[in-house]
């Protein structure tokens, strides 16, 4: 705020300082599209390559437009097994990842926001804590160990568990968040007019709350399919890989990499996070919760 | 609804249900029994791993040998050889330039600039640029390193074709500065979304106020916008900053190298204890890595409370 009650209002300033009004005016205007250009390019030019190269013939490391548009890559794609296998094991995991999530998150993110358990908001603390303590990275090596000792390493199951326990925190909260804000006279009501737990839970609470299931099961599938370094320290077996592993490896395994497969595969593999990405937005914006990216 | 709730008959007196759970379909025992698998799950790939990291970092644990079947407790030995090694010093050392160069400096300060500047700025250009923001954050990680890695190429990238043909190897010569210009790319769009919600928070009337008093945009800035929204900026600070401690990515561009330049804690640890086996050492580099996300997420908790 102006300290100076002195400071003169528009219509006082004499003619030299309008032009030199004028001139900073210009000036700001300047550096404002200055500012627009220099980090347009910045986030424009490292995405170019994955607009052009899917569709160029022959793609290089420089990002150019192609001068003929082809489809070839994705049709060379889809007769590369390991790509394929390794998309359809991302979905297994997204899947199986999302189904074991909303099963456990949901019933839990009612009883947390309707029935008051004794240290509920301990709990509720705890869980927050935990969640944006304990990642990934922190906690790669007692979680390798922990798959290996349960002998689930190779395996989907330690993968789905492992990024389950991860994100069923968050999961807990987001859903809790749609519990909080249905009314409790509908199932006081429905009580009242004789309805059972398991009615009230059905033919109520379930329908209320699609939204945020569905919310969140998109969630779980956007973060299970971007994740690479579960999967990559879980899994060894290349059959088994899910593609985030996979378009890695495309690029640091064996010599010069592939650039019109790498190019087709990384395109087709990010749009659907993408377009699931504009689902969740649309239908719940953008909000975050713990230590999780929402 | 609420007109049918002021019709209906009045619920039977005396009935047992306690007030709050007589609105729910489940008492508490039933509560408990909807907790438990969540619960469970959380319990043994969450909390289990991070306890148990605090007891393998004072083993000596392997995973082939005589170590992996009766690993014996050194007490504090790892601990006092991590805090020997230069190696580590120099993870530590890597791990801070790049936390504080592309999360606070990078991503907050490029984050809030979008968002301020988006704030009454229209038009197709403002949502093409606002598109390509989210687009790199939400791109998986290991598309968007092959992006960075091309762009950054010695003698076909992009940038240097962009600079007039300039062959500067960037990933060999100025590989910290690189990730730290690849993580303010990728992650600046969580600064510009929280920025962006908490600008809006603020009522219009008093930077109009301000403006028709004679602040320049600078001092509305300053004086208004920055104090009223000093709390969000801080929770945002305090999750980047975690995040990006626990950033994986670097790995996938630069693998540590060259000669350890970003060899960040993340890789240190994947190096130690899942390349090289020393699964007691690399969980004592874990336990350290988890009291620096404890020390940032009670801070954060603490102010999330504070203002509800």
């Amino acid at each position: 705020m102006v300290r100076d009650g002195t400071t003169p209002t528009p219509d006082s300033i004499p003619g030299p300082s309008e032009a030199a009004l004028q001139v900073r005016r210009l000036l700001s205007r300047i550096g404002f599209y200055l500012f627009i250009v220099i980090v347009g390019a910045y986030f424009a030019l490292p995405m170019l390559w994955l607009v052009f190269a899917p569709f160029d013939p022959h793609p290089t490391l420089a990002a150019a437009v192609p001068s003929s548009v082809t489809l070839s890559n994705f049709s060379d794609l889809l007769k590369n097994p390991n790509a394929l296998r390794s998309l359809v094991n991302s979905i297994v995991l997204a899947g199986a990842t999302m189904v074991l999530v909303v099963a456990a998150a949901a019933p839990a993110a009612y009883a947390l926001s309707r029935v008051r358990i004794p240290g509920r908001d301990l709990l509720l603390y705890v869980l927050l804590l935990f969640s944006s303590v304990v990642t990934g990275t922190a906690a790669m090596v007692p979680l390798f160990l922990l798959v290996f000792n349960l002998g689930l390493i190779n395996t989907d199951v330690g993968v789905v568990l492992v990024l389950a326990g991860g994100l069923m925190p968050a999961g807990i909260f987001i859903l809790k968040d749609f519990v909080d804000s249905m009314p409790k006279s509908y199932e006081e009501s429905a009580r009242v007019f004789g309805a059972s737990s398991f009615q009230i839970l059905r033919d109520i609470v379930l329908p209320y709350a699609r939204p945020g299931l569905a919310v969140i099961a998109v969630w779980v599938v956007v973060n299970v399919w971007s994740n690479f370094l579960i999967p990559f320290i879980l899994i060894r077996d290349p059959g088994l890989m899910p593609a985030a592993v996979v378009v890695y490896n495309f690029y640091t395994e064996g010599g010069q990499a592939d650039l019109r497969l790498l190019s087709s595969f990384g395109l087709l593999y990010s749009i659907p996070v993408v377009v699931m990405y504009l689902f969740v937005n649309r239908r719940y914006g953008f909000r975050f919760y713990g230590g999780i990216k929402g | 609804m609420s007109s049918r709730a002021a019709e209906r008959p009045s619920p039977p007196r005396g009935a047992s249900t306690p007030p709050e759970a007589s609105a729910a379909a489940l008492q508490t025992r039933g509560a408990v029994a909807f907790l438990t698998p969540a619960l469970l799950l959380i319990g043994i790939f969450l909390v289990f791993p991070a306890l148990w990291t605090l007891y393998l970092g004072i083993t000596d644990y392997r995973l082939t040998g005589i170590q992996a079947a009766q690993p014996q407790v050194i007490g504090l030995d790892n601990y006092a050889s991590a805090l020997g090694d230069p190696a580590f010093a120099n993870s530590l050392w890597v791990t801070l330039l790049y936390v504080l160069g592309s999360a606070v400096i990078g991503q907050l300060g490029l984050g809030f600039a979008l968002a301020w500047t988006f704030r009454r700025w229209r038009g197709p250009a403002r949502n093409a640029l606002e598109v390509l923001v989210i687009a790199a954050w939400i791109i998986p990680s290991s598309v968007v390193a092959f992006l960075w890695i091309a762009f950054l190429d010695t003698h076909n990238g992009t940038l240097n074709a962009a600079l007039g043909n300039a062959d500067i190897p960037w990933l060999f010569s100025w590989p910290l500065l690189s990730i730290i210009v690849f993580n303010t790319w990728r992650g600046t769009a969580f600064s510009m979304l929280l920025c962006g919600g908490a600008l809006n928070t603020l009522p219009p009337s008093h930077l109009e106020t301000a403006r028709l008093a004679g602040a320049s945009n600078w001092q509305q800035l300053r004086d208004i916008v920055l104090p009223s929204i000093r709390g969000h900026l801080l929770t945002n600070l305090l999750l980047i900053s975690l995040w990006t401690f626990n950033d994986f990515t670097p790995y996938l561009i630069t693998a540590g190298g060259p000669n350890f330049a970003t060899d960040t804690l993340p890789v240190y640890i994947f190096r130690n204890a899942l390349i090289n086996f020393q699964l007691g050492y690399g969980a004592a580099i874990s336990a350290i890595l988890l009291l620096i996300n404890l020390v940032i997420a009670l801070v954060y908790l603490r102010l999330l409370r504070a203002r509800s």
